[in-house]
């Protein structure tokens, strides 16, 4: 489980969060979702501790990570796999390498145990057999799941996504989603995915939090989400023209 | 003033959170290949030019009959050393190296590769920096140890092949009045050249913010920033230690 309590951030004059607090559960996707620009990344990066909260804690299980000693610190980021928006793959590295980047770093895990794996990681994402494959190589879909693979190698106890389904085509996406799910409930992690796709909402938002202008708005479960009552959310939810013809039918 | 303090804590992260000495070892030398074996081609094929012109030029402007000839090389092997080898190659190395290094530094941080280094505890600047400085010092006075000598063999080529001047009097030029702390002040000049373009790419690509343009505006502030950081301190070094 991960807490926030209090998060705001400002860079220079301009307020990106404003005093953000939540509760983020194991074993189920949490969705951070919000207009492009309502500071949904930022949210996120102040969480994995890229960026440091000018206010707020973040606690991992109970363990203070915003103000902990470097040894915490240390030991919560063994536990965190991250998929980027762009995947953020090393580009001189192929994809297995890619993939048993975080074990050669982290761990000391002998080279045959290693590539057993990311063989199974790499199966377990839909790609067999692309292991000498680079980066450049891949479509964009592929990307991603090299990316996940790469974030969920480790048994991380923690998982999160920055918009994992931008720029892909819908099935694509549908596919990412599920598997970020079933990757949550299998390895039992607590995971946020970041995300303005509605798609993804009615999908796999078990628990939603809605950030307008920096402020948490809404917080429940996909099935709530259109009957919230909170206009900024609605604005949101039926920019979509699906979701707007939905409404409108029933 | 704030960049100027913003590049020290750079510097002072080098050396936080350490990798291991094996993966260290490892970056190093994959470094020291990319710098060394990629720029070696381009350094002979300048610091023989440079020699060669060095050697034509020095000759065109000796007119005097009581001025002798071995006078050229011993010319040629001052510039050389005391300059073109250690600092005209600096900026050449500044031009490739420096600006490679800003680039793949700064397309790694707008790919959000450098956040997904940090994401996993690992502190980017001593993975990432460190291994190139460290190079750079290894590999960059080695290539000027063979700029300086291949200045010298292309002033040779041609000035024999010219008959500008004799065979034996070159190198009796070369080695007339030698004093053996230019080849110190050159290696001296070279290790700390070496660390400015090194730390000074570095640190531009490192922090570079936007997108394919803005990398491209880090590898250009990386070079120039990089040549005025040469000049200034090879007129330092220079007060410093001939003066």
């Amino acid at each position: 489980m991960i807490e926030i309590q209090r998060i705001s951030k400002s860079f220079g004059d301009r307020q990106i969060l404003k005093d953000i607090s939540g509760v983020f559960e194991k074993g189920k996707p949490n969705l951070i979702i919000g207009a492009s620009g309502t500071g949904k990344s930022v949210l996120l990066k102040c969480i994995v501790g890229l960026v440091k909260p000018d206010t707020g804690t973040v606690f991992y299980d109970d363990r203070n990570f915003t103000d902990g000693d470097r040894k915490v610190k240390k030991e919560v980021r063994r536990e965190i796999g991250m998929l980027f928006q762009g995947g953020a793959l090393f580009d001189s590295k192929t994809v297995e390498q890619n993939v048993c980047f975080p074990l050669d770093i982290l761990t000391s895990m002998p080279k045959e145990e290693k590539a057993e794996r990311v063989n199974q990681v790499l199966t377990r994402v839909g790609l067999a057999n692309a292991n000498k494959k680079m980066p450049s190589e891949l479509s964009g879909g592929m990307r991603k799941r090299v990316g996940i693979a790469r974030a969920i190698v480790n048994n991380p106890k923690y998982l999160f996504c920055d918009e994992p389904n931008s720029g892909l085509d819908p099935q694509t996406s549908i596919l990412i989603d599920e598997l970020i799910k079933e990757l949550t409930v299998d390895y039992d992690t607590t995971t946020i995915v970041v995300t303005h796709d509605m798609n993804s909402v009615m999908g796999i938002g078990d628990n939603i939090m809605f950030i307008f202008q920096g402020k948490k708005l809404w917080e429940g479960a996909n099935k709530d989400i259109t009957h919230s009552g909170v206009k900024e959310l609605d604005d949101f939810v039926f920019a979509n023209k699906v979701m707007n013809a939905m409404r409108q039918n029933t | 003033m704030k960049e100027i303090g913003s590049y020290f804590i750079f510097l002072g992260n080098l050396f936080i959170n350490r990798e291991s000495f094996r993966t260290q070892y490892r970056l190093i030398v994959d470094e020291c290949v990319l710098i060394g074996l990629d720029s070696i081609f381009l350094f002979v094929l300048v610091s023989t030019f440079i020699g060669a012109v060095t050697t034509v030029q020095t000759a065109y402007n000796l007119i005097a009959p009581y001025i002798p000839n071995y006078v050229i090389s011993q010319v040629v092997r001052e510039m050389t050393l005391l300059e073109l080898a250690p600092t005209i190659m600096a900026i050449i190395y500044a031009g490739k190296v420096g600006s490679s290094m800003a680039g793949n530094l700064g397309t790694m941080r707008i790919t959000e590769q450098i956040d997904a280094l940090e994401v996993m505890g690992i502190n980017a600047v001593n993975y990432l920096v460190l291994p190139k400085i460290v190079a750079s010092l290894f590999m960059y006075p080695l290539l000027v140890i063979v700029a300086g000598s291949c200045s010298l063999l292309g002033g040779y080529i041609v000035g024999v092949l010219t008959g500008i001047i004799a065979p034996t009097e070159y190198i009796y030029g070369l080695r007339y009045l030698f004093n053996d702390f230019t080849v110190t002040f050159a290696l001296i000049k070279a290790f700390a050249f070496a660390f400015l373009v090194s730390s000074i790419s570095s640190f531009k690509g490192f922090y570079t913010k936007g997108g394919a343009l803005e990398v491209g505006i880090s590898s250009t502030k990386a070079v120039t920033t990089s040549v005025i950081a040469i000049l200034i301190a090879d007129y330092l070094l220079a007060q410093l230690l001939l003066a």
